[in-house]
């Protein structure tokens, strides 16, 4: 068993995941805490379990619902009627909802509660995400916006046109990512956009941030997912003798210096005293999970990547380890990350087709590997589906990686 | 009355025409470079920490990366609604000394069609906006060999 170079001992027990639950994406115009209660209650029907039986909630935090989230674990507590629940709030950009899995799994394995249901949902603003108001030069996502206007697209297009350069891939290629993914998330009812894209309606879209066009980079949405985790024993306690299992959660941080400008910061670390990492900050991310579950990019069935760009999703493959650095744009021509390739990515359609609605989105992501592993996935079905990752990174160093199996 | 020239943030750069530096500091124990500055306490988890001494960073780089933004961002982000928005040209630039990539606007009038990764650039001095009493003054980056 490899040793995890986080520190960990390698491999850690696993948690079951007895229900998922969605509301579906899209611009509904209502408050967050309607959204994470119609995923509650449907991961919770799924699960056969009443809000009663749970011993812990975990909330991931929207910033967007004022007083973050209200506290989300808390307000979504409150909004099922207070029953005594312990109760968690976590907040960690877009890896929000990865890290409410993480608490509540190790709440699991230390033995502190034996089933917990995670919410995560969010109401977004129209257009571009901006930093709260006030004067606030102390924090750096306020200072990027107030000195440079840098806003999320910015770093995308300068992670595209880096990869154009670097890789030879062309806007093309990256629009590509959009029909595949447009053509699973029709498949898929909690998507907010259901129709097929072909590459000339990328092409005749709207530039956002040379050289991405505003179909290539994933709107913003209102959403709610929700999972209830158990301890094994609870599982096969209570009739479940195969459940999906959540095998690896990784929450790695970079490491210094970290050579990759990363939102929001303005500059990079200083690779000047120090030789970096051999890998990048999102490699990591992969690799810590990879070697949590004891499984390689070999054994997936399929993935689920944050393609908050159509450019970064060719990224994931590569930090992934699904191909060589640089052959992203050959995986996905050849096929293979599409229905019915050799390791297909976003069946659920990915952000391309869901649109971002933070907090909820990586849980999202793990609600689309238990429909699969269960091979209920119905038109959008990975055949035989055993093992399945997810990725995502956000602001400030947080990242995750979840692997779930069958 | 004229208007003053005050930095947009203070303490990152420094100085007029060739003069202008983006400003940084270093650590005494270990030479690691920071910027936006690190006052406090050296970053490097491996250094016990030594005194961080302002330094100023290298004039020129080679872009890392580059884009642009053909909408107005948000605010904090000043903008006049009476003006159309003119997309805004932004570099990443990689500097050799120091091993870091600085992000910025590009100056005035510079375009992604006058970019590409490797182009060597330099850091100017520049207006972010004005209003009634204050000119607003900020860095930028452009290719050497162009003139203002």
């Amino acid at each position: 068993m490899a040793l995890a170079a986080d520190g960990g001992d390698g491999m850690t027990e696993e948690v079951a995941v007895l229900g998922a639950g969605m509301h579906p994406w899209g611009k509904w115009g209502r408050n967050f805490v309607e959204y994470g209660v119609a995923a509650a209650r449907e991961a919770l029907a799924d699960a056969g379990l009443e809000w009663r039986d749970i011993g812990a909630i975990v909330g991931a935090d929207t910033v967007r619902g004022g007083y973050p989230g209200h506290v989300a674990g808390a307000t979504f507590a409150k909004a099922l009627g207070w029953q005594g629940a312990r109760v968690t709030s976590v907040y960690a950009a877009c890896a929000s909802g990865a890290q409410a899995i993480d608490a509540a799994r190790a709440q699991i394995l230390a033995g502190l509660a034996d089933v917990v249901l995670v919410v995560g949902a969010d109401a977004a603003p129209k257009g571009f995400f901006r930093p709260a108001g006030g004067d606030r030069p102390d924090d750096p996502d306020w200072l990027r916006f107030r000195i440079l206007g840098a806003t999320n697209p910015v770093y995308f297009g300068l992670y595209a046109r880096r990869r154009m350069a670097r890789h030879g891939d062309t806007p093309d290629d990256f629009a590509q990512v959009k029909v595949k993914n447009s053509a699973m998330g029709a498949l898929n009812p909690h998507a907010r956009y259901r129709s097929r894209v072909t590459a000339d309606e990328v092409a005749a879209s709207a530039v956002v941030a040379d050289p991405l066009r505003l179909l290539d980079i994933c709107a913003t949405s209102d959403g709610g997912a929700a999972v209830v985790l158990s301890s094994m024993e609870y599982a096969h306690r209570h009739g479940r003798a195969e459940p999906v299992r959540i095998r690896a959660v990784s929450t790695v941080t970079p490491r210094y210096p970290n050579t990759v400008l990363d939102l929001p910061d303005i500059a990079t670390d200083s690779a000047r005293a120090v030789e970096p990492p051999g890998e990048t900050f999102r490699r990591s991310i992969a690799r810590a999970a990879y070697e949590e579950a004891g499984l390689g990019p070999e054994d997936l069935s399929l993935a689920e990547v944050y393609d908050l760009s159509t450019a970064l999703e060719l990224q994931w493959y590569e930090d992934l380890g699904l191909c060589g650095e640089g052959e992203g744009v050959k995986l996905l021509r050849d096929g293979a990350t599409a229905l019915g390739g050799r390791i297909p990515v976003n069946v659920s359609g990915g952000l391309a087709s869901f649109g971002e609605a933070v907090p909820a989105q990586a849980i999202a992501q793990v609600c689309e590997l238990t429909l699969q592993l269960r091979g209920v996935a119905g038109d959008r079905q990975v055949p035989g589906a055993r093992v399945g990752i997810t990725a995502n990174q956000g602001l400030f160093g947080h990242g995750s990686a979840v692997i779930a199996v069958r | 009355m004229a208007r003053a020239r005050t930095p947009v943030v203070a303490g990152w750069f420094t100085g007029e025409g060739d003069d202008f530096r983006l400003l940084g500091t270093r650590c005494s124990a270990c030479a690691s470079v920071f910027f936006p500055r690190e006052d406090h306490h050296c970053r490097n988890p491996a250094c016990a920490g030594g005194e961080l001494t302002e330094v100023p960073l290298s004039r020129r780089g080679r872009v890392w990366s580059f884009t642009d933004s053909r909408y107005p961002p948000p605010s904090p982000y000043v903008t006049d609604p009476e003006l159309s928005w003119e997309p805004c040209a932004f570099i990443a630039v990689e500097l050799e000394a120091e091993r870091m990539v600085v992000l910025g606007q590009a100056a005035p009038g510079i375009t992604v069609a006058d970019l590409a990764v490797g182009l060597e650039v330099e850091v100017v001095p520049g207006v972010l906006h004005e209003d009634a009493e204050t000119t607003w003054t900020t860095w930028h980056w452009r290719p050497t060999g162009v003139t203002a």
